[in-house]
C-alpha cells in the first residue's frame, strides 16, 4: 500500500503542476474566459451545479455500462464463435477487423435513424466503438492458448467441452482484459457522441449545450467529469482483471 | 561376467529385425506396449519409423536414446494417441486388435519437455487435472494429489501458482500430474533437459526413488546417455532414419541405484557401447541392415 502511494506520487505532483500553471496562465496572459476559463471558475462551476452535473453524470454512466455490457457479451459470443468454427475464423474475424476502417463516428448517426432519440440509440454507438476490442483481443487471446497444454489434456483424455472450459477460456482471459480495459475507456467517448447527435440529458449533450452558450467553465467542468468517468471505468476493468487473473504471473500481485 | 552379457545381448538386439531375439525374454513377463510396424512421417518420402516393432513388458524402465530430429517426440505422441500411425500398430495392456487411437487417449499418462503447467491452477489443481479429466469428482481428485504431495517432495506448496516454483519443483508437479492422471504408462519426454546439471542429477536420483517403490511402467525419452544408463532397465537406440529398428542395452546394475553408479566400471563399458552404438551407425554403416 505504501509502495502504491509513492509510486503515484510523480503522476500526482505532476498534475497538481500542470493545474497552477493552468490556473498562473490564465489569470497572468489575461485569456478570456470564454475561451480557456481559470480552473478554480471550472471548479466553482462545478460545484454550483453539482445536482444537475451528477444526474448527467449517472446518465452517461448507465449508457456507458450498459453499451460495455452488451459488447462483452455479443464480443466474447463473436469470440468464441470465432474459435470454434473454421468458417467464421475465415469469414468473420477478417470482417471483423476490416470494419474498424469504417469512421464509427461517421456511422454513428445512423444509429440515431435505427434507434432513435432515447438512451438506445447512444448504447448502439457505445457499442460500435466497444465491440471490436472485446471481440478481436478474446478471439487472439483464444489463438494464444498454449497448444502443448493442449495435447497434453487431449492425452489424458480431455473431451471438447473439457478442453474448452479447462483449457482456452482461462487461456483466453488475459486477452479478454486487455479488451475489456481498452473497451472501458473509449466506451464514455461512444456515450458522449452518441448525446451529441442528439440527446436530452447526459454529460455529452450538457457540455454540447453549455458549449452552444460559450460557457467555458462548463464545458471544461463537464470534460473533466467525462475523463474522470472514463478513468474510474478503466480502473474498475482493471480491479476486475487483478482478482480473475491474482496469482497467475509473477508480480501480478504485490504491484 | 556381467560385461560380456551386455554385448551379447547387444548383439541380438542389432541383428537385423532386432525383435527374434527379444521375443523370447519378453515371455517372461507380459508386454504392455507392443508395437507392430509402426510406420509414420510427416512426408511420404521421409518417413521418421518405416515398420518398427518393440515391445515394452510390465513395471520396465525403458530409455529411447535418438539424436535429435529423429522423431523421439513423434514416437511418443504416437504412442499416446496424439497421432495416428500411417501404418502398423500400437497395442497397450491386454487389447490385441488395431486399437484406435481414441483408445489409447486418458489410459497413458504424459509429461512432455516443457512442464506444460497450466498457470493459473495451483500445484494441487494441476496435479489433479488427469484425475478430473477422468471424471473424478474435484474434490475427491483434490484429496488423492494432496496424500502425494509429500512423495514428490511437495509438501506445504499445494495452493502455490507454477511460476512460484523452481524448474525442478515444477517438473515434480509436471510427473506427478501424470503418475495420477495415466494409466499403467508414463511416457516421459526428455523431462530434465531443461535443468541446470546439479537440478538434474538430483532429479534423476530422485526419480529412481519414487520408481523403485512404485514400479510404474515408464518410457523415457532422453539425449543423455548417462541418464539412460542410470535409470533404465533397458536402453533403446537408434541413429539411422527413418526408424526400422531399435538397438537394445539390457542395464544389468543392481538396484536401487544412486548416482554412484555412474562410476562403475560396467556403467563405463555399458556407456562406450551405447556411444559407439550411436557413433558408429551416425557415420552411415549403419546402412549394412538392409
Amino acid at each position: 500500500m505504501m509502495r502504491k502511494a509513492s509510486a503515484a506520487l510523480p503522476a500526482g505532483t505532476f498534475i497538481l503542476l500542470l493545474a497552477a500553471l493552468w490556473e498562473a496562465g490564465t489569470m497572468l496572459l489575461g485569456i478570456p474566459h470564454y475561451i480557456i476559463p481559470k480552473l478554480s471558475d471550472v471548479f466553482v462551476s462545478m460545484w454550483d451545479n453539482r445536482q444537475t452535473l451528477a444526474g448527467h453524470f449517472a446518465v452517461t454512466l448507465g449508457e456507458a455500462l450498459l453499451g460495455l455490457g452488451l459488447s462483452v457479451a455479443l464480443g466474447t459470443l463473436a469470440a468464441v464463435w470465432i474459435e470454434g468454427s473454421r468458417l467464421a475464423r475465415k469469414t468473420l474475424y477478417p470482417l471483423i477487423v476490416a470494419s474498424q476502417t469504417i469512421p464509427i463516428i461517421a456511422l454513428s448517426p445512423i444509429m440515431v435513424l435505427w434507434f432513435g432519440y432515447e438512451v438506445w440509440s447512444k448504447v448502439a454507438v457505445v457499442i460500435l466503438f466497444t465491440f471490436f476490442p472485446i471481440a478481436v483481443n478474446t478471439a487472439d487471446g483464444f489463438r494464444s492458448a498454449d497448444p502443448e497444454i493442449g495435447d497434453l489434456m487431449r492425452a489424458m483424455g480431455a473431451r471438447k467441452r473439457d478442453l474448452f472450459l479447462k483449457w482456452k477460456l482461462p487461456s483466453a482471459l488475459p486477452g479478454f482484459f486487455t479488451g475489456l480495459k481498452m473497451a472501458a475507456t473509449i466506451s464514455v467517448g461512444g456515450a458522449t457522441l452518441g448525446e451529441w447527435l442528439g440527446g436530452e440529458s447526459g454529460l455529452g449533450m450538457y457540455t454540447k449545450r453549455a458549449s452552444n452558450m460559450l460557457r467555458a467553465e462548463a464545458v471544461f467542468s463537464g470534460v473533466l467529469l467525462l475523463s474522470l468517468m472514463g478513468i474510474l471505468l478503466f480502473l474498475a476493468a482493471r480491479l476486475a482483471e487483478r482478482a480473475v487473473l491474482s496469482g497467475r504471473f509473477p508480480g501480478e500481485q504485490g504491484r | 561376467m556381467s560385461g560380456l552379457q551386455v554385448q551379447a545381448e547387444e548383439r541380438a538386439g542389432t541383428q537385423p529385425g532386432g525383435t527374434g531375439g527379444s521375443g523370447s525374454r519378453l515371455s517372461v513377463r507380459p508386454a504392455i506396449l507392443s508395437v507392430r510396424g509402426l510406420t509414420y512421417g510427416f512426408s511420404r518420402a521421409e518417413p521418421l519409423f518405416a515398420g518398427l516393432d518393440f515391445d515394452v513388458r510390465e513395471g520396465e524402465f525403458v530409455s529411447f536414446v535418438m539424436p535429435s530430429g529423429m522423431g523421439k517426440t513423434t514416437l511418443f505422441r504416437l504412442l499416446a494417441g496424439l497421432l495416428a500411425p500411417q501404418a502398423g500398430t500400437i497395442a497397450v495392456g491386454e487389447e490385441r486388435a488395431a486399437a484406435a487411437e481414441a483408445s489409447r487417449l486418458g489410459h497413458i499418462g504424459y509429461m512432455p519437455q516443457r512442464d506444460s503447467l497450466l498457470p493459473w491452477r495451483t500445484v494441487l489443481d494441476n496435479a489433479a487435472l488427469g484425475l478430473e479429466l477422468r471424471g473424478t469428482p474435484k474434490r475427491e481428485a483434490r484429496r488423492r494429489a494432496l496424500e502425494l504431495l509429500p512423495v514428490f517432495g511437495l509438501e506445504g506448496t499445494e495452493r502455490k501458482h507454477p511460476h512460484e516454483l523452481s524448474g525442478g519443483m515444477r517438473q515434480r508437479v509436471s510427473f506427478l500430474r501424470a503418475t495420477l492422471g495415466g494409466g499403467k504408462l508414463l511416457l516421459l519426454d526428455e523431462p530434465f533437459s531443461a535443468l541446470d546439471a546439479m537440478t538434474r542429477a538430483g532429479m534423476q536420483e530422485w526419480l529412481l526413488q519414487i520408481w523403485e517403490r512404485h514400479r510404474k511402467t515408464i518410457l523415457f525419452i532422453t539425449h543423455d546417455v548417462d541418464e539412460a544408463l542410470l535409470l533404465s532397465d533397458r536402453v533403446l537406440a537408434a541413429s539411422v532414419s527413418p526408424v526400422s529398428a531399435f538397438s537394445e542395452i539390457a542395464v544389468d546394475l543392481p538396484r536401487p541405484r544412486d548416482y554412484s553408479a555412474v562410476l562403475e566400471e560396467r556403467f563405463i563399458r555399458m556407456k562406450r557401447e551405447l556411444l559407439r552404438l550411436l557413433g558408429r551407425e551416425m557415420h552411415g554403416l549403419g546402412g549394412d541392415r538392409r
